[in-house]
């Protein structure tokens, strides 16, 4: 691997990431902070499982070398598969709010509209 | 093998599948009817109790259980998922099943009115099953995958009320802080991963070499589940999320805050007991330091709220307090060997992440039947409602002395073992921890004179007591707090002490599963 360029990569997206999640004001871009740290998670995962010049870990018909490691893959997959659950809910939530409160933004929301 | 042993073995995934099974029956059970819906999800969930005392009772005197998926045996390098229960998982089990089960038929009037009861129900099952996955695994990303199951679940739960735009809020900001504590969690898992090539508790104990990137690991963890567990500073989603829930929702997310509680004490003690048995001091002084700002800051907070859900809420923060003080305690007094002291600080703290379960519980569910009667949770419109809620007015006064800790409740077995365990370490705790418990009375008889005592008011003339099955649904936890004060004993020495002895035995923890792997 060129450097240690993905560790970098997947350093990078968590900040970013937390960066939005923790300064924007808006709810959907608080929303996509947190898939971003989910992107970079999930690389990280991948990342431990590869080495250079490996092929994917398929045992039928392989043309022999070395393979990278499946088990990573399989957590990013249930990762990947959890943050949809994740996102949809809050997804549907952010559309409750708009409706009652009319706005995304974080230092609108929250009166007492009883 | 004959019928009971098979039960017995297998009952680690029958805890975790049946719940997970009928939370997705239960809808077509409601399309036939709502009663029989209600029936079945109750049905389940005794089911799920007896599993997990036959299970409990089979841990208790056999020593760990465990469970491998898929397979007979363990080969290394291990990438089976497998559950491990010991006597801690068992406890905190137990105190699962118990608030699910009453928080079930506690719903059956209590949320009687609302719609999309179906989801509702199916929901808290999917909660129920998320915490005791969490609490029977030994797979770290096992673990990680319970926590997002119980975390979805519960923030659905929380916005259940939809029509409420501080219900929908509470919601949303629950499920932004349980999704960043668990994407640590699985980056933490990640550098575990990618350090000892294995997923396993007791494999990654047993080969941990506290490497920078460990204390990383961590920092993470620890900033996580603490967040999850609502422990000061990591607290400001807990007040919001317990209060805008609906009652019996929110009985069973103070047992979901707890399961990460005990992932906490998973890490501390078994993931990181080696480093613990080497500097104990200063983790354990960093749990006291945080309990006793939890503990003050809980009930400070609780003085100052009109709105009595809220006020129970922040009571809950304080109470979260004691147990992080009872087992920081246990932790300093265990260096550099375990000793009685230590283990009675120990005990104290399990003990009372029981009673605490209990008290809050049966605190919320009474301003439950409140809500239900009246409509009203604020202090200041409330008043004189002991005249037509006799029985409610009775759980409240037994919820008030549990909770700040007065004989002959459970509150005060728990509570005394920490005073004199803490008095031991340090005076000057015992002294905060006890004024903190009786500042809790005076908020709670404040409550007790505004909400049921006073004039009556006419507005609330026509109010009647609560149905038959909220007052049942009370009334199970009541008569535990009573027995659990009146004989301690019987449940420290059956249920604490295991818990307590099994949380200090890394060493055996570990050493279950590498015989299972044919050596090592």
């Amino acid at each position: 691997m060129i450097f240690n360029f993905p560790f970098i990569a997947v350093a990078a997206l968590i900040i970013v990431g937390l960066y939005a999640v923790v300064f924007r004001k808006n709810l959907i871009k608080m929303i996509i902070g947190i898939t971003i740290i989910e992107s970079g998670v999930n690389l990280f995962l991948i990342t431990l499982g590869y080495r250079e010049g490996s092929i994917a870990p398929i045992y039928t018909s392989s043309p022999g070398g070395i393979m990278s490691l499946p088990v990573p893959q399989a957590l990013t997959l249930t990762s990947i598969v959890i943050g949809v659950a994740v996102l949809a809910l809050m997804l549907s939530l952010v559309i409750h709010i708009y409706r009652h409160y009319n706005t995304l933004d974080v230092r609108k929301i929250g009166g007492d509209e009883e | 093998m004959n019928a009971l042993e098979f039960f017995v073995v297998n009952s680690p995934i029958f805890a975790v599948a049946i719940p997970l099974l009928g939370a997705f029956l239960t809808p077509i059970f409601g399309m036939i009817n709502d009663k029989l819906r209600n029936v079945f999800a109750i049905f389940i969930m005794i089911i799920t109790t007896g599993i997990v005392f036959a299970l409990s009772y089979d841990v208790v005197t056999n020593g760990i259980r465990t469970y491998i998926f898929g397979a007979q045996d363990l080969s290394l390098p291990v990438v089976r998922i497998l559950f491990e229960v010991d006597a801690m998982s068992c406890f905190m089990a137990i105190i699962s099943v118990i608030l699910a089960v009453v928080a079930l038929i506690y719903s059956w009037a209590f949320m009687k009115e609302n719609t999309g009861l179906d989801k509702y129900y199916t929901l808290l099952l999917l909660m129920t099953t998320g915490m005791l996955g969490m609490e029977l695994t030994g797979d770290m990303f096992n673990f990680f995958v319970f926590l997002e199951i119980t975390s979805i679940s519960s923030a659905a739960l929380v916005a259940f009320w939809i029509n409420r735009g501080k219900s929908v809020e509470a919601g949303f900001k629950y499920i932004v802080i349980s999704t960043i504590g668990a994407l640590f969690v699985l980056f933490s898992i990640a550098l575990f991963y990618g350090q000892y090539n294995a997923l396993n508790m007791a494999i990654i104990a047993n080969s941990i070499q506290f490497t920078f990137l460990d204390k990383i690991a961590l920092v993470l963890l620890i900033g996580a589940l603490a967040m999850k567990a609502g422990i000061v500073p990591l607290h400001m989603w807990l007040p919001d999320a317990y209060s805008k829930a609906p009652s019996s929702v929110t009985l069973v997310l103070v047992a979901a805050t707890q399961a990460s509680l005990y992932g906490l004490l998973r890490l501390c003690f078994t993931i990181y007991g080696n480093m613990i048995t080497l500097s104990p001091v200063s983790i354990g002084w960093l749990l006291v330091l945080f309990g006793i700002v939890t503990i003050l800051l809980g009930v400070i907070m609780a003085i100052a709220q009109t709105d009595l859900k809220r006020l129970i809420a922040f009571a809950a923060v304080g109470e979260i307090g004691y147990m992080i003080l009872g087992i920081g305690t246990g932790l300093v007094t265990m260096s550099p060997s375990i000793s009685a002291a230590g283990l009675t600080a120990l005990k104290g703290g399990i003990f009372h992440i029981m009673n605490d379960a209990l008290d809050i519980g049966l605190m919320f569910l009474v301003a439950g039947a409140i809500f239900y009667a009246t409509r009203e949770t604020s202090l200041d419109r409330l008043g004189g409602l002991a005249r037509n809620m006799k029985y409610t007015t009775a759980f409240f006064i037994i919820g008030l002395l549990a909770v700040s800790g007065l004989p002959p409740m459970n509150g005060f077995a728990s509570k005394l073992l920490i005073y004199e365990s803490t008095y031991q370490l340090n005076p000057i705790l015992a002294i905060i921890a006890i004024l903190a418990s009786i500042l809790l009375l005076a908020i709670f008889v404040k409550v007790l004179h505004s909400a049921f005592l006073g004039p009556a008011l006419p507005r609330f003339n026509e109010v009647k007591e609560v149905p038959k099955s909220m007052l049942f649904a009370m009334a199970i936890i009541a008569g535990i707090i009573i027995v659990f004060g009146v004989f301690p004993d019987i449940i420290i020495t059956n249920i604490v002490e295991p818990a307590a002895n099994a949380l200090v035995n890394n060493a055996g923890y570990i050493s279950k599963i590498l015989s299972l792997t044919g050596g090592a």
